[in-house]
């Protein structure tokens, strides 16, 4: 038991934090979202200057190895700058191709994905008409999916690759509340997929690396929320005091560190969970998406409350950090969901 | 970053698992599982020098006084299996966690010599005199007056709300040692027998029925010069210090007793049914996350133990377990409906869970309330100015 960053995970959180924060600025971010919602820029620097898309993909295939925790460190700086970028897809789709894929299909997309040369995106089709491996019908609410080359697709039968190109794909882009993850519905019109040859294992890899990279976004998110409301409570004064010395509003910003904290927790114990293959994982990686997100919906709120007028403006960013918390909500499974599959466990009832 | 335990280390957790288990299911079943603090405390002395015979007191101090040099890893196990076991609240609590490491910290040799054996044996039972009437969560405000006489310091004054104090045969108290000084200025931490004229002690009847706190009145209540640690007018420091024992591994023993509780009202909503109903379900499904969520708090703050980084959870830690017991409690009795409101005898005596529902009122309250510690969070953890005070 050695519940603390090593030496390496500490370089690299230093590294990813200041990679962010240099880099995925506000202006930079706000053209990705006039545009597909990805900085491409920064998506470039990320795979192949720092090299980083492959953390937690296997080294034979470009990758760097590590696991779950060093993925966790960078998707909690790039949540905390609410960075425009299609990192999930590194999350699920990389992750379900690794730990299900067949050693053809490794060979044919981790390179790629690793080196950022293709994007990949990955929903369940729960509903969608399937016959043999031919998909037929609309994939909704697919995180950048109108971005990516290539998707990998799950139902309780089966985990496919469907490449974008592929004879009857079509793909309808979608204005989104949240514009730095732009949802997309793909059509598929008897689309020949290819199935991935162990379809338990990736569908257990693309949930895990969902929900740990979302719960990690949001912790980032989360902390981020309020340390640049901290900063503004020490600015701004009213009625001759700085508003952050009065204690209604002091003691919200405590209640958001006392759930950061939590959250910082419950990332963590997921990431290493799954890491170490233990057999609180599932457990885990439930608390861990249902309580980061909804520590991020609140730290969010907050910081628009704890900026008055200029926190409900287009041009101040805490918006961002609002309609990202939103998303997170809902996005693979909300927190009810979650919660239900954590009273399932707990009370000895096969979910 | 690592959660699992090395074979060595689950070894370790067998051996304690055996030992505790095979006494706490032979000579001490009697007082496994038991709630509260404030029943059959000889028995439960009797259990605390079991474990001191055994070295199983006060596993994490050093081998020369009792304990095992148990490393943090260790410390976890044996708090996990204690809990586990039905092990009791442990007769002698303020004594092992906190009046113990404050001596070993800051004590000299002579007062480690005498105070922690009786400490790790349970024969000396500990209390901690902060709080007065006017001095609560301004700590600081306290009046209790210690005068150097000769070779002795002589006390006046009254504490409040002095938990155990009833059976308790030494004291921690706070008290001013300078005449006309204020706030942290000029306090003094004195260590003084409770059995000598000069300290009387009266219960206080709880919300519960029970009577676990009491006033401590001292009338030149007398204690040798070397009774104090540190240096005159250095008590703040030696008292805060002490505080921050209270969010120690000790914390882990506790988390594992609401392991117990939780678990209690699981299994009572499996017998009502209530574990179909969605809404419970969820309260349920809170609850455990919460609890998981402070125990991986605790190993993260344990494995930093002295690192600067961890200071920000460190000092949410009580709110979150004192927010989340007071939760519990409340879930409690949704669970258990009006069932949780009917005594089992004649008597205003409750059974656990119910008692834990009135207890967990005061979680939120001692050592230090929940305003209290959004102001140490906000001050201290996120830099925001300081309360206005009235006395500057
Ligand atoms: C079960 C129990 C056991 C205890 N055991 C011990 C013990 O063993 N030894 C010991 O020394 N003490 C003990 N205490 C005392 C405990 O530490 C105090 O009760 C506590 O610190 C609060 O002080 P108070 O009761 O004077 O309340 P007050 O300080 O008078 O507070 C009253 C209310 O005002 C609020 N308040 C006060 N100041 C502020 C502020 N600056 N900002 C916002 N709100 C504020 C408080 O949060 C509270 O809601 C125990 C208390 C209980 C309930």
């Amino acid at each position: 038991m050695e519940f603390a960053f090593t030496d390496e995970q500490v370089m690299i959180a230093e590294t990813v934090q200041a990679f962010f924060k240099d880099n995925a600025t506000s202006e930079r971010t706000r053209a990705a979202m006039k545009a597909d919602g990805i900085d491409r820029e920064l998506w470039a620097s990320f795979c192949t200057e720092l090299g980083l898309a492959g953390v937690g993909l296997p080294e034979d295939f470009g990758g760097a190895g590590l696991g779950m925790v060093e993925f966790a460190i960078i998707a909690e700086a790039a949540g905390a700058q609410v960075a425009a970028l299609p990192l999930l897809g590194l999350a699920t789709a990389a992750q379900a191709i690794a730990a299900g894929g067949s050693e053809e299909q490794k060979a044919e997309w981790l390179p790629k994905l690793v080196s950022g040369e293709a994007i990949a995106a990955a929903q369940s089709i729960y509903g969608l008409s399937v016959s043999g491996n031919t998909l037929t019908g609309d994939v909704q609410f697919v995180p950048h999916g109108a971005s990516a080359d290539v998707f990998v697709l799950i139902n309780a039968d089966g985990a496919w690759i469907v490449r974008k190109d592929a004879p009857g794909v079509s793909v309808t882009t979608h204005t989104t509340m949240d514009q730095t993850r732009p949802l997309a519905t793909v059509s598929l019109a008897g689309v020949a997929a290819e199935p991935l040859a162990d379809a338990g294992a990736a569908r257990d890899a693309l949930h895990n690396g969902a929900w740990i990279c979302l719960s990690a976004e949001a912790l980032g998110g989360a902390q981020e929320a309020l340390n640049r409301t901290v900063a503004y409570s020490l600015e701004r004064v009213q009625f001759g005091r700085q508003i952050g010395s009065y204690q209604a509003y002091k003691h919200r910003l405590a209640d958001m560190l006392v759930d950061i904290e939590q959250a910082r927790s419950a990332v963590y114990w997921a990431a290493c969970a799954v890491d170490e293959g233990s057999d609180e994982a599932r457990l885990a990686v439930h608390s861990a998406k249902s309580f980061c997100a909804d520590t991020y919906f609140m730290c969010a709120g907050n910081m628009i409350q704890l900026h008055g007028g200029i926190g409900f403006t287009w041009e101040h960013d805490a918006h961002l950090f609002f309609k990202r918390a939103r998303s997170i909500l809902s996005m693979y499974g909300n927190g009810d969901w979650h919660r239900e599959q954590v009273a399932a466990l707990i009370m000895g009832e096969a979910a | 970053m690592k959660l699992g335990f090395s074979q060595a280390e689950e070894q370790f957790r067998a051996e304690c698992a055996a030992w505790l288990q095979s006494q706490l299911n032979g000579d001490f079943a009697d007082i496994k599982g038991l709630p509260g603090m404030n029943s059959m405390i000889e028995r439960r002395k009797d259990w605390e020098q079991r474990l001191a015979e055994n070295r199983w007191s006060v596993i994490g101090w050093p081998e020369e006084w009792g304990g095992r040099n148990a490393t943090i890893a260790q410390q976890v196990i044996f708090a996990e299996e204690y809990a586990r076991a039905g092990g009791p609240n442990r007769a002698n609590h303020i004594g092992v966690e906190l009046a113990g490491p404050t001596i070993l910290a800051f004590g000299t040799e002579e007062q480690k010599a005498k105070f922690l054996p009786g400490i790790a044996n349970g024969t000396q039972i500990w209390c901690q005199g902060y709080s007065e009437p006017n001095a609560g969560s301004d700590l600081a405000n306290v009046r209790t007056k210690a005068r150097l006489e000769g070779d002795e310091w002589v006390v006046n004054g009254q504490k409040v709300w002095t938990s155990l104090a009833h059976y308790s045969d030494w004291i921690f108290v706070v008290a001013r040692s300078e005449e006309g000084s204020k706030g942290p200025k000029g306090l003094t931490f004195l260590m003084m027998d409770m059995h000598q004229p000069g300290v009387e002690v009266r219960p206080i009847e709880q919300i519960n029925g029970d009577a676990e706190f009491n006033e401590t009145f001292f009338e030149d209540a007398r204690c040798p010069a070397d009774s104090l640690i540190g240096t005159p007018g250095d008590g703040w420091r030696v008292a805060m210090g002490l505080l921050a024992f209270e969010r120690g591994v000790s914390t882990l023993g506790q988390q594992m007793g609401f392991r117990n509780e939780l678990d209690a009202i699981i299994a009572a909503a499996k017998t009502n049914g209530l574990d179909k109903d969605a809404v419970i379900r969820q309260r349920i499904a809170k609850a455990e996350i919460g609890l998981r969520l402070m125990r991986y708090g605790a190993l993260r703050m344990l494995s930093h133990a002295d690192s600067a980084q961890i200071d920000g959870a460190a000092l949410t830690y009580k709110i979150q377990w004192a927010t989340w017991r007071r939760d519990l409690g409340e879930l409690a009795m949704d669970v258990l409906g009006q069932a949780g409101e009917i005594a089992e005898g004649d008597a205003y005596e409750w059974s656990a869970l119910p008692n834990m529902f009135l207890f967990g009122r005061s979680d939120t309250i001692y050592g230090g309330t929940n305003q209290i510690q959004r102001n140490i969070i906000a001050e201290r953890g996120l830099g925001l100015p300081r309360e206005p005070r009235g006395d500057k």
